[in-house]
């Protein structure tokens, strides 16, 4: 991102809420998944009949610890409290969410980088249903005709989790919402996916002159739902107060949306029409004092965290630290290890995480079978194009390596038949090695093109393309 | 007169009586006398026979039906019934059918008991004379000119009336107590967690507690000991097993040291009110209690805190009547004005009046000074039971200042009608048992009950203490009879 003109520089807080990955809702046994047809996983509670009460989930309970501990937070005596708003996707018109005393207090997050952005919280809450506003108003609310409402998400846990304003671009910004992202996939509790708005931030963004000087008046941003947006949505939004500073205006404390067509916030309400919430303690519920003993436990089976298992990864497999990330986000550590482990090429079975399982994820091959198809491109008996052949056929099969290269007809050509067929090539095509040995690098592609064809593609490309070179002189 | 449950139940259960006379007789008595009453709401007559019906077969079939089997019951009408009209006697509510049971009315079902239909209340439980109800008041059995007192009038009302012989309420600030003292029958107010609230439309969260109705003190234990019980679906529910409370029923009180509560005995108590009390005192003293006197200081503040915690919380549990997903819609052209009006239409002055007191006393800038106050009070208050306890086994109360008032005589202004529960508030505020016994009448020949009240799941000795009451009083002229 571009820097910001005039000695400008920003102050960036998140609250991340993301949706915990339990089987059932927060505060009852309906059942906790994405989409399906509206208003099926419901019942009394998530719905707010009369007479309905809440039972707190205790594997919720248990993955807010266990983010709360790979936050470096401490996990307290919590009390559930009741924010009171009117909406019509919100059954109860009050939210059940944790406001004095949330279950995780303080902490830090380590960038990639290296720099430390503080936690400030972070608390167990309900999520709310979903309106959709029909009608020729183009979804907003004010111009609907009638409104849509699915509860299948009311109920749905979140965790809000709010950082210290700490971040100073809105690069730091995306790094720190992607190592965060990598943190809640790590230890099970998110899915991480913020198309389905299983993950979702507000973005609070102020400006200043310089590093110094006090932080001016925030602004809080909503809607922002992906990386891609986060980004825009914070450098829209600090130019736009730039803007107004420097002609002398004062900016207004308030929350604004991020409109993604548009590429820019708006207000959605100033600080005066801000709701009083009248948060009170909920009645129906007891305080939160998770046993010392089980949280240790927790601590205890937490899982390796994306850092750390980055640094192994690099390690283990000599590879760069982009790369490195890569597989880690994409949980494909574990796989590359244990085929390193089993005599696997490093270098090439960290090529094939990145380029090759992306979709395919960690349990379509066995690391046995993925350190075999390495060894055999190593070992020069396939081609780099074959592997990757070879490898789509083995998790769409689940045959070993060298079964499917024999079966394709994949034994790499040896050294002399490679020194035959370069002859052959000039000696069919005398004008086109004129040209190459002058010097047009491009017609190089052209002979590779042509063993490919002669042979079916068994030919090593490189290998061939090293042996011309030579023969060129 | 109708028999007792626990005759009742007994005589079903050993095939000496069909179920479904008994609960002809109750639907006759209902039928007869209800016209004029209005106890109760609905009257689930199809349903109780079909019941009745089987439990019989049961019987026939050699099974037993359970503790409750036969034995009618007519629940208050904010707890919820599956598929049956239940309106807290609120015109908000209209239409809705609950889509599931409350856990006592599941449990009842599993006991045999036979709910015949739901009765009246104050709107919301809001009230303390059934006058706030959207359906019209209930009459007092012993007086028609009388309120049955409030909010479980309905309830009170069956039982006073021989309707039925068992019916639940829900005492939030007194709402069993009181209408059971006016109506003179057995109300019983339990540990707060003793009995599930699922399925209890909420007042007051953490001041409601679902609790028996009955003719006599064994009725009430018999129905107490099978409502009570942890609920995974209320976790505000008390994990502990439940203590027999039945079987020592007639240990008697010999020992038991007993004090009457001076802050109750004050000026606000009507003097005939005040004379069932000390005659009390001395029944309980003559079968071997130890009299004292005890003071609960706080307790003299327990209505202004409750009249900041529990309409603080009623107005955020009724919230959810927003016309969006049940019950009444006024429809408009945007949702704040569907809001507005059917908020507007559906509920009446009294829960109007005790919502805008709730959000006021919840409000930014004033959260401290009321909410904030009143729950330091509720602590003192319950700190000083505490205290009183370390010396009494057991208090002594009256449970309303006056017998049945008449209709209009306390709807004008709001704080009178309040004054009603200054004896049964601080109970709930504590979180602690408490009933109401009747014990005589007074200068009006109307129905008085004296207000037992102990700490903590001390509902054994609470109703040990009731016993000896109750059968202080047998034989002497002092028993009200419903006209």
């Amino acid at each position: 991102m571009s820097e910001l003109p005039n000695g400008w520089t920003m102050v960036i807080g998140l609250e991340v809420h993301t949706e915990l990955l339990t089987s059932t809702k927060l505060f009852s046994g309906a059942p906790n998944h994405f989409g399906g047809e509206p208003n099926r996983h419901i019942d009394p509670t998530s719905l707010g009949l009369p007479g309905s009460l809440p039972v707190l989930n205790r594997t919720a309970v248990e993955m807010a610890i266990r983010i709360g501990l790979a936050l470096n937070s401490t996990i307290q005596r919590s009390v559930f409290a009741r924010k009171n708003y009117f909406y019509p996707d919100m059954p109860k018109d009050y939210q059940i969410s944790q406001y004095e005393l949330p279950i995780d207090l303080g902490g830090w997050l380590d960038l990639p980088s290296g720099e430390r952005i503080g936690i400030t919280r972070a608390h167990l809450e309900e999520d709310t249903g979903k309106s959709s506003h029909m009608g020729s108003g183009g979804g907003r609310i004010h111009d609907a005709e009638y409104t849509l409402i699915d509860y299948n998400r009311a109920g749905v846990p979140l965790l809000e989790i709010v950082s210290e304003p700490d971040l100073r671009t809105s690069a730091q910004a995306r790094a720190y919402v992607s190592e965060l992202r990598s943190i809640l996939i790590a230890v099970g509790a998110s899915d991480g996916k913020m198309e389905e708005g299983s993950m979702r931030a507000d973005v609070n963004v102020s400006v200043r002159q310089g590093e110094d000087a006090p932080f001016g008046t925030r602004c809080e941003i909503k809607n922002v739902n992906s990386i891609r947006s986060l980004s825009r949505a914070i450098e829209y939004e600090a130019r736009r107060q730039i803007d107004l500073l420097e002609a002398g205006e004062r900016i207004r404390q308030e929350t604004r949306h991020w409109n993604e067509d548009e590429g820019r916030t708006i207000t959605l309400r100033s600080k005066e029409e801000a709701t009083d919430y009248r948060y009170f303690p909920e009645p129906d519920l007891v305080e939160l004092d998770p046993d010392p003993v089980w949280i240790e436990e927790i601590r205890a089976a937490l899982p390796p965290l994306p850092a750390a298992r980055r640094l192994a990864l690099a390690a283990a497999a000599g590879c760069t630290a982009e790369l490195s990330a890569l597989v880690v986000e994409r949980g494909l550590d574990p796989l590359v290890l244990a085929a390193v482990e089993a005599g696997g090429d490093p270098g090439r079975l960290v090529t094939h995480a990145v380029n090759n399982l992306a979709d395919a994820g960690p349990d379509a091959v066995t690391a046995s079978a993925f350190a075999q198809l390495s060894r055999l491109e190593a070992d020069g008996q396939l081609t780099a194009t074959q592997a990757k052949t070879v490898l789509a056929e083995m998790l769409s099969s689940g045959d070993g390596a060298s079964e499917i290269a024999a079966r394709l007809g994949y034994e790499a050509m040896a050294g002399g038949e490679l020194e035959s067929l370069a002859d052959q090539l000039i000696a069919d095509h005398p004008d086109d090695w004129a040209t190459f040995c002058a010097g047009e690098q491009k017609v190089l592609g052209f002979f590779v093109g042509q063993a490919m064809k002669r042979t079916g593609g068994k030919a090593d490309g490189k290998a061939l393309s090293a042996l011309l070179m030579a023969r060129r002189g | 007169m109708i028999r007792s449950a626990v005759e009742t139940a007994a005589a079903v259960r050993a095939g000496r009586l069909l179920a479904v006379d008994v609960v002809e007789q109750s639907l006759a008595a209902i039928a007869a006398g209800d016209g004029d009453l209005n106890a109760f709401n609905l009257v689930t007559a199809d349903a109780a026979r079909a019941d009745a019906r089987a439990i019989d077969e049961a019987v026939a079939a050699g099974r037993d039906p359970g503790p409750l089997a036969g034995v009618p019951i007519a629940l208050k009408d904010n707890l919820c019934t599956r598929g049956i009209p239940t309106t807290c006697s609120s015109r908000i509510l209209e239409g809705w059918l609950p889509p599931y049971d409350a856990t006592v009315v599941t449990t009842l079902r599993a006991a045999g008991a036979i709910s015949v239909g739901k009765t009246n209340l104050d709107e919301f439980a809001m009230g303390s004379s059934t006058e706030n109800s959207a359906f019209g008041p209930t009459r007092n059995p012993h007086d028609h000119t009388r309120v049955p007192g409030g909010s479980s009038g309905g309830s009170a009302a069956a039982v006073g009336a021989g309707f039925v012989p068992l019916s639940l309420g829900s005492d939030t600030g007194g709402s069993i107590r009181q209408p059971a003292s006016l109506c003179g029958v057995v109300g019983v107010k339990p540990s707060y967690g003793l009995v599930s609230r699922y399925g209890l439309v909420a007042f007051a969260s953490s001041l409601d507690q679902i609790g028996p109705f009955a003719g006599s003190v064994a009725d009430a234990a018999l129905l107490l000991e099978v409502i009570a019980g942890h609920d995974p679906l209320d976790s505000t529910s008390i994990p502990d097993p439940v203590r027999p409370i039945s079987t020592h029923l007639n240990d008697g009180v010999a020992g038991l040291r007993i004090g009457m509560v001076e802050e109750f005995m004050g000026d606000g108590i009507a003097s005939d009110v005040r004379a069932r009390v000390h005659a009390a005192a001395e029944a309980l003293a003559a079968a071997g209690a130890e009299i004292g006197e005890a003071s609960v200081p706080a307790a003299a503040y327990g209505l202004d805190a409750y009249y900041v915690i529990a309409p603080a919380e009623a107005s955020s549990n009724l919230a959810r009547y927003d016309a969006v997903r049940f019950g009444l819609r006024v429809d408009a052209a945007t949702t704040p004005e569907m809001y507005d009006l059917t908020r507007t239409a559906g509920f009446g002055d009294e829960v109007k009046r005790r919502i805008m007191l709730g959000t006021y006393a919840l409000s930014a800038g004033y959260y401290d000074a009321y909410y904030g106050t009143a729950q330091k009070v509720r602590s003192l208050i319950r700190r000083d039971f505490d205290l009183a306890y370390e010396k009494f086994d057991l208090l002594l109360s009256p449970a309303s200042p006056t017998t049945a008032f008449a209709f209009g005589d306390k709807t004008s202004d709001p704080l009178t009608m309040y004054l009603n529960d200054v004896c049964t508030i601080p109970t709930n505020l504590a979180g602690h048992p408490a009933m109401s016994v009747p014990f005589g009448v007074g200068d009006d020949g109307l129905p008085i009950g004296v207000q037992l009240l102990g700490p903590m799941m001390s509902e054994p000795t609470m109703f040990r203490a009731a016993a000896v009451l109750e059968a202080g009083l047998e034989g002497s002229a002092g028993r009200a009879v419903a006209s």
